[in-house]
C-alpha cells in the first residue's frame, strides 16, 4: 500500500502569491494514499529539507511529492533529500506549480484548483514508480577539439596540461585562427602574433596533443564518453614526415598571382606554399586549383628541387579514426560578405562600393596592411596606388544591426577593433586624421571604455554618429557621405582610404559539422549553448563543449575564457570512472518483439541496435531491438511507435502516463 | 504582336523627342507599338503626396485600358510613369484591400497581371541584346557617355526589381553595345531634384551641378537618360546653373533612345536631336 | 528646445504607423537616410530629426515641417535603411495628413504645384503643362517664374498652347472625387 507525502512549498511570494498553499496542502492530504501533507514558506531551505526527511521516517513514507518550483531548479536537491533518509531518489516527484502554475496565473482560486490538480497527478504517478538506479557509462578520457584558432588552442592546452589527451584538428594548413592575421589586440595593443605564437608553438610540441590540421571532421558516432570520430586528412601533396619546412620550393615556385588568404587578398601567395612565416607546422601544401602541374602536368619543379624528396603529387585524402569522450567545437567564425552578390542583387552593401573601390577595405584587411608580417611589412600604404593615407574614414556595423542587408545582431567587437585601428594608423601617420562613423560605441570590458576615450582625446579620432550612405570616388578620393545625428547635419569626408568593420557571421560550413555532431545553431547559424546563462559553455549534446565565436561574436579574452572553461568541464567529466546518467532510458521486452524494426528506423539518436538471442547451441533463435542505454535519450519515440507495445520508458511508463492523465477526470 | 505604349504626357510636349526617336527606332527594328487607348495622366508625384489612393489609381486606370485592349505588355519609355504604372500594379497584386478599392473607384476588374516594361528593359528582355546587335549599322565610335538612371528606373527595388539599385548596369551595356564608352561616374543614380524643377527651382539647379561635376570627372561627353523628368532638368536648366555657380558645363543630355538611334543609321533629324537646348551637334559630327 | 512628454508619447507614433503602414519604432536614429538625402542640405528638419519627432509625439512640429515638402521621393532613404522603414513613405504620410487636416501648408510653393498640376489633370486627363505653370505662376504670386525658358520651349515645340483630352472623363471624375487620402490598413494590420 502506496504512503505518498505531499510538501507543498510557498516559494516565498512567488507561489504563495498566486496560490493559497496551506488550501492546497489542507486538500492534498485528503488524496487517496496521501498519508502526510504540509506546507512551508521555502521547502529548499534546510529547515524545508529536513521537514521532508522527518516526514519519510515518522510516516513511513513509500513516495514523495514536492509542490515546488520546475524540475530543472530543485529535482536534484529534494532526490538528494529523499536519498539521506533512505529512499531511492527516484521515488520523489516534482509538481511544478510555480512555472507551470502560479508565474503565468492571476487568479487564485483558479490557480489553487489547477495547482491542486498537478499535485494530484504526480500522487499518481509516484504511487507507480520503482526504485531506479542510475545508469553508469565508461569514459575514454581522450578530448578532441574541433578548430585551431586561439579559443581551440587554449581549449587543447588546458585539457592537455591536466593531464589527457587532445586531438586538435584545424581545417587550414596552420594552426593559428584569425588571432594570427590581427597586427595589435585592445585594450593593450600588444603584438598578437608575439602573445599567440607561443602558444602555437606549445600545441604543436605537447605530448598530449595530437595535431591534424588541413584535417576535416568526416563522421561523428556514439555518445557522451564514448565518441567516434573519423577524420579526414585532406592531402597536402608533400610527406609531412620527410619535409623539413625548409621553403626552397616555395621560393621557386613559378605560380606567384594567388591571393592569399591570410592576407585576405591584398598579397600574393605561390600554389605551394606556407600561409604565414610563423605557421604551424612548417609544413607547405599544394593548392590543386592552381598548381600547374595539376592544371596540365607540365611543371613539377618544386618535386625536382626538393632536397627530402617530399613532394607527393599522388597523394589523397586519408581517414584517420579517433575514440574520444568529449569534444570541444571551436570553429570560429567569418566576416560577413559585404560585396554586391552576383546571385542576389539587392544584397551587399552596393552603396559602399566595396569590391569596386581597392582604397574601401575590410577591418580585417586593414590589420594585414598595419600588420609587420603583412603585405606591406606594416608600413601603412593604400592598396590602389600604395599612397600613404592621410584620411582614413572607419564605418562601424557594416552588415551588423541591419536588417535590411545584413544580420540583425551586434557584432560587439568592432567597436573595440575600431577604435584599436584609428590608434595604429595615428602611430603610424602621425599627420593622418582618422574620423569614425558609430552608430553607439559599445565598449563594455575591463579598460575598455577608457581605450576609446584614449582613441579620441589623445589620437584624435573624429567620431562621428551616424551611418554612411554612399561612398563614391571622385579624382582618386573616395567621397563618402555620411550624417552626425548629433548635429543633425550631412556630412562629407574625401578620404583617401575607407574600412568597413564588417559583421561577424558565423561559418559558412558550420551547419553540416552542427548536423554530424547533433549540436543546435540558431538563425544565424552561431551553435546553441544548453542555457544561455547558467550553461553557456555547454551544449544540448552531452559531451560536446563550446568555445570561442563559433557560438557568438567574441573578443580574444572572451573566447580564451570559454575555452578555458570548455576545458575544465572536459576535465571534470574525465575525472571520473564511469559517467551517471539519469536512467529513462527505453527498454525492450523481448518476448514480445517481433523485430519490426520500426523503432530503429524511428529513434533519432541511432540508439536502438539489434540484438540477436541464442540458444545454448549457440543457434539464433530470434532477433530483436536492444536499446544502447548510453545512446538513450529518453524520448519516448520508439515507445509511440513500437506496434507490438514492446517498449516502455522507465520512470514515464505507459501506466503511470496514463493514470496521470486519469488524474485530471477524476 | 504589338506591344502596348504608354507614352505619358511628357512625350507628347517636353519630351516629344524621346517619342519620335523611340518610335523612329522602333520602326527600323519592325517593333509595332499598340497606344493604350485613351490613356490618362499617371498622376506623377503630386498626385500620390497628395492622395495616397488618387496615385494608385489614376495608373491603375491604364492598366485597366490596357488590359481590355487586350495588351499584356506595357512599355513605359518615361521613368516616372513606369514607375507609377510599376507600383499601381504591384499594390493591387500585394493587397486584396487596394485591389478591391481600385475595382470600386475605376468601375473595372483587371482581367490579367499587366506587365510594365521601362526602355531599358525593354531592349534587355524583350526584343534582346542580341537582335538589336545585329541591326547596328553605325556604331558609336566610342563616344563618352555618363549612364544617368536617376531615381525612378531603380528605386524602389522591391517594386520595380530590374537592375542593381546601387549601381545599375543595363543602360550602360546598351551604350556599350551600340559602340559608346559608358564611363565610371558616381551619379548614375542620384536624384535631380525631378518634380521640385519649377516650385522650388534653386534646389533642382544645385543637384543638376552635382551630376554635371560628377560626369565631367568622369570623363563624358554627354550624358544619356531615360526620363523625360531628368532631361529636362539637365538639358533645360543647364545654362542657369552655369550662371548661378558661375561653372562652364556644356553637356548634351541625350535620350538613350537617340543614341540607338543614331546606331541604327537614322539621321539626328529624324530623331530629334535639334529639340535640345545643349546641342549634341558639334559631339556628334566627329 | 524643451519637449514635455507624458503617457501619450506613442499616440502620434502610432497614428503615422498605422497610416503608412509603416514601423517607427524600428527607427534607431542612425541617420543613413539624412546622410543620403539629396535635399539635405535645403531642409531644417532631417528626415532622421523628423522621425524622432514622430517617436516623442510632437505632432504640430512635424505636420509643420517643411521637410516632406521638399522631399523629393527619390527614395534613396528608403532604398538604404538598415531597419526597412520606408522613411519616404513617412515623408508622404505627413503631407497627406496636413493636407487632410487643412493645415496650411509648410512650403507653399511645392503644395501649390501639386495643387495646379493635379487641376489640370482633373480637367483634361492629361497634363496641359503651359496651362499648367500659368496656373501654378498665380497662385504662386510669380507671374514671371520660369519665363525665360517657356518661350524656348515653345519654340522647340516642347510647349503646346492646346491641351489634350482624354474621352472618358466621366471615370477620371469619379476617381478624383472618391480617392480617399488614405489606403485603408485595417485588414493587413491584423494578417
Amino acid at each position: 500500500m502506496a504512503r505518498i507525502g505531499v510538501f507543498v512549498c510557498h516559494c516565498g511570494e512567488n507561489i504563495g502569491r498566486t496560490v493559497d498553499c496551506a488550501a492546497v496542502a489542507k486538500r492534498a492530504a485528503l488524496l487517496r494514499d496521501v498519508v502526510y501533507a504540509v506546507d512551508y514558506k521555502y521547502m529548499c531551505s534546510d529547515p524545508g529539507q529536513n521537514m521532508i526527511k522527518d516526514a519519510i521516517k515518522e510516516h513511513n513514507l513509500s513516495g514523495v511529492v514536492v509542490a515546488s518550483c520546475s524540475p530543472l531548479m530543485h529535482e536534484k536537491t529534494f532526490r538528494r533529500t529523499v536519498t539521506e533518509a533512505g529512499m531511492n531518489p527516484f521515488l520523489c516527484e516534482i509538481a511544478n506549480i510555480r512555472e507551470h502554475c502560479s508565474w503565468v496565473h492571476e487568479d487564485k482560486p483558479v490557480a489553487t484548483e489547477k495547482a491542486l490538480d498537478l499535485i494530484r497527478v504526480m500522487v499518481e504517478k509516484v504511487k507507480r514508480d520503482i526504485p531506479l538506479d542510475p545508469i553508469r557509462i565508461p569514459v575514454t578520457k581522450k578530448a578532441l577539439v574541433i578548430g585551431g584558432g586561439i579559443a581551440g588552442i587554449q581549449a587543447a592546452l588546458d585539457i592537455a596540461e591536466g593531464g589527457k589527451e587532445v586531438i586538435l584538428v584545424e581545417k587550414s594548413p596552420s594552426i593559428g585562427g584569425h588571432m594570427a592575421q590581427l597586427s595589435e589586440t585592445f585594450p593593450t595593443l600588444d603584438c598578437s602574433q608575439c602573445i599567440l605564437t607561443p602558444k602555437m608553438v606549445s600545441a604543436n610540441t605537447h605530448k598530449n596533443i595530437k595535431l591534424y590540421t588541413y584535417s576535416e571532421i568526416e563522421k561523428v558516432s556514439g555518445y557522451i564518453g564514448n565518441f567516434n570520430v573519423t577524420i579526414r586528412k585532406k592531402a597536402r601533396y608533400i610527406d609531412e614526415t620527410l619535409c623539413t619546412g625548409c621553403g626552397i620550393c616555395q621560393e621557386k615556385c613559378p605560380q606567384k598571382k594567388i591571393p592569399s588568404e591570410f592576407n585576405e587578398g591584398l598579397g600574393m601567395r605561390k600554389a605551394i606554399y606556407v600561409p604565414f612565416p610563423q605557421a604551424v607546422p612548417n609544413k607547405p601544401v599544394i593548392d590543386r586549383e592552381h598548381c600547374t602541374k595539376f592544371i596540365n602536368g607540365k611543371c613539377g619543379l618544386c618535386e625536382k628541387i626538393c632536397g627530402r624528396k617530399a613532394v607527393r603529387f599522388d597523394q589523397t585524402d586519408s581517414f584517420v579514426n579517433e575514440e574520444v569522450g568529449a569534444i570541444v567545437v571551436a570553429t570560429g567564425y567569418d566576416l560577413y560578405t559585404i560585396d554586391k552578390k552576383t546571385d542576389e542583387t539587392l544584397k551587399g552593401y552596393g552603396e559602399y562600393g566595396y569590391g569596386k573601390y581597392p582604397d574601401v577595405v575590410s577591418g580585417l584587411q586593414f590589420e594585414r596592411l598595419v600588420s609587420a608580417s603583412g603585405p606591406t611589412y606594416g608600413e601603412l600604404k593604400r592598396p590602389s596606388d600604395g599612397k600613404v593615407p592621410e584620411t582614413i574614414v572607419f564605418i562601424q556595423c557594416v552588415g551588423s544591426r541591419d536588417e535590411a542587408k545584413g544580420v540583425s545582431y551586434c557584432s560587439k567587437i568592432c567597436c573595440m577593433y575600431t577604435a584599436k585601428h584609428t590608434m595604429l594608423y595615428k602611430h603610424k601617420v602621425h599627420n593622418g586624421q582618422a574620423f569614425v562613423f558609430y552608430m553607439d560605441i559599445r565598449a563594455g570590458g575591463k579598460n575598455y571604455d577608457e581605450f576609446v576615450r584614449r582613441a579620441i582625446e589623445e589620437d584624435g579620432a573624429v567620431y562621428l554618429r551616424g551611418r554612411v550612405s554612399k561612398i563614391s570616388e571622385e579624382n582618386g578620393k573616395l567621397i563618402v557621405k555620411g550624417a552626425d545625428t548629433l548635429s543633425g547635419a550631412q556630412v562629407e569626408i574625401s578620404a583617401d582610404m575607407v574600412v568597413l568593420a564588417t559583421a561577424i557571421s558565423a561559418q559558412p560550413d558550420i551547419v553540416p559539422l552542427a548536423q554530424k555532431l547533433g549540436v543546435g545553431y540558431d538563425q544565424y547559424h552561431f551553435l546553441s549553448e544548453a542555457h544561455p546563462k547558467l550553461r553557456p559553455v555547454e551544449t544540448n549534446s552531452a559531451g560536446i563543449f563550446l568555445a570561442g565565436a563559433c557560438q557568438a561574436p567574441k573578443d580574444i579574452p572572451e573566447a580564451v575564457a570559454q575555452a578555458s572553461a570548455a576545458a575544465s568541464k572536459v576535465l571534470g567529466l574525465f575525472s571520473s570512472l564511469e559517467l551517471e546518467r539519469e536512467p529513462y532510458v527505453a527498454k525492450v521486452n523481448e518476448s514480445t518483439c517481433v523485430d519490426c524494426e520500426f523503432c530503429l528506423t524511428a529513434c533519432p539518436y541511432n540508439a536502438i541496435e539489434r540484438k540477436e538471442i541464442k540458444n545454448r547451441k549457440g543457434e539464433v533463435i530470434k532477433v530483436v531491438s536492444h536499446v544502447n542505454e548510453g545512446k538513450c535519450q529518453g524520448c519516448g519515440t520508439c515507445v509511440s511507435i513500437c506496434r507490438s507495445k514492446s517498449i516502455d520508458l522507465a520512470g514515464f511508463t505507459d501506466e503511470q502516463v496514463y493514470s496521470q492523465i486519469n488524474a485530471l477526470f477524476v | 504582336m504589338a506591344y502596348g505604349y504608354y507614352p505619358g504626357c511628357s512625350l507628347h510636349s517636353t519630351a516629344k523627342e524621346y517619342n519620335i526617336s523611340l518610335k523612329a527606332v522602333c520602326g527600323k527594328l519592325g517593333i509595332e507599338l499598340s497606344e493604350v487607348e485613351d490613356w490618362n495622366c499617371c498622376g506623377a508625384t503630386p498626385a500620390h503626396t497628395t492622395k495616397e489612393e488618387l496615385g494608385v489609381a489614376l495608373a491603375y486606370n491604364n492598366l485597366l485600358n490596357a488590359s481590355r485592349q487586350g495588351l499584356e505588355d506595357i512599355l513605359a519609355p518615361c521613368a516616372a510613369c513606369y514607375n507609377r504604372l510599376k507600383n499601381a500594379s504591384y499594390a493591387v497584386k500585394h493587397s486584396p484591400e487596394v485591389n478591391k478599392r481600385m475595382n470600386e473607384l475605376t468601375g473595372g476588374v483587371m482581367e490579367r497581371d499587366m506587365k510594365v516594361y521601362n526602355i531599358l528593359e525593354f531592349f534587355r528582355d524583350i526584343y534582346g541584346q542580341d537582335n538589336l546587335k545585329a541591326a547596328i549599322e553605325k556604331p558609336l565610335e566610342g563616344l563618352n557617355v555618363a549612364c544617368y538612371y536617376g531615381c525612378l528606373l531603380v528605386r524602389p527595388s522591391k517594386v520595380l526589381n530590374f537592375d542593381d539599385a546601387e549601381d545599375p548596369v543595363s543602360m550602360d551595356d546598351l551604350v556599350r553595345l551600340i559602340g559608346g564608352n559608358p564611363v565610371r561616374w558616381s551619379c548614375k543614380t542620384e536624384c535631380c531634384g525631378g518634380s521640385h524643377a519649377i516650385p522650388e527651382t534653386d534646389i533642382v539647379l544645385e543637384l543638376g551641378r552635382r551630376i554635371f561635376t560628377s560626369a565631367q570627372a568622369g570623363g563624358a561627353e554627354m550624358i544619356a537618360v531615360a526620363c523625360p523628368l531628368c532631361q529636362a532638368n539637365l538639358d533645360m536648366r543647364q545654362s542657369q546653373i552655369n550662371k548661378k555657380f558661375n561653372t562652364d558645363f556644356r553637356m548634351p543630355v541625350v535620350y538613350v533612345t537617340q543614341l540607338i538611334g543614331l546606331a541604327l543609321g537614322l539621321s539626328k533629324e529624324e530623331l530629334g536631336f535639334n529639340s535640345h537646348f545643349v546641342s549634341a551637334a558639334e559631339l556628334l559630327k566627329k | 528646445m524643451q519637449l514635455k512628454l507624458d503617457n501619450n508619447v506613442n499616440q502620434f507614433a502610432n497614428e503615422i504607423e498605422h497610416l503608412s503602414g509603416c514601423s517607427i519604432s524600428d527607427c534607431y536614429q542612425c541617420g543613413k537616410c539624412s546622410a543620403g538625402c539629396p535635399v539635405g542640405e535645403f531642409v531644417e528638419e532631417s528626415p532622421t530629426r523628423l522621425m524622432r519627432l514622430i517617436q516623442l509625439n510632437q505632432r504640430q512640429a512635424v505636420l509643420n515641417s517643411k521637410t516632406p515638402y521638399l522631399c523629393a521621393t527619390c527614395t534613396t532613404c528608403s532604398e538604404r535603411c538598415p531597419m526597412k522603414i520606408d522613411v519616404a513613405k513617412v515623408m508622404e504620410t505627413i503631407r497627406i495628413l496636413a493636407c487632410k487636416e487643412g493645415l496650411r501648408p509648410a512650403v507653399k510653393a511645392v503644395s501649390n504645384f501639386s495643387g495646379a498640376f493635379l487641376d489640370s489633370v482633373k480637367s483634361n486627363g492629361r497634363l496641359f503643362e503651359f496651362g499648367m505653370t500659368v496656373t501654378f505662376n498665380l497662385k504662386n504670386g510669380t507671374p514671371f517664374k520660369n519665363a525665360t525658358i517657356a518661350p524656348a520651349m515653345l519654340l522647340k515645340g516642347k510647349l503646346s498652347f492646346l491641351p489634350q483630352s482624354i474621352k472618358n472623363k466621366e471615370r477620371l471624375k469619379n476617381i478624383f472625387a472618391n480617392s480617399s487620402y488614405f489606403e485603408d490598413r485595417e485588414e493587413k494590420k491584423e494578417h
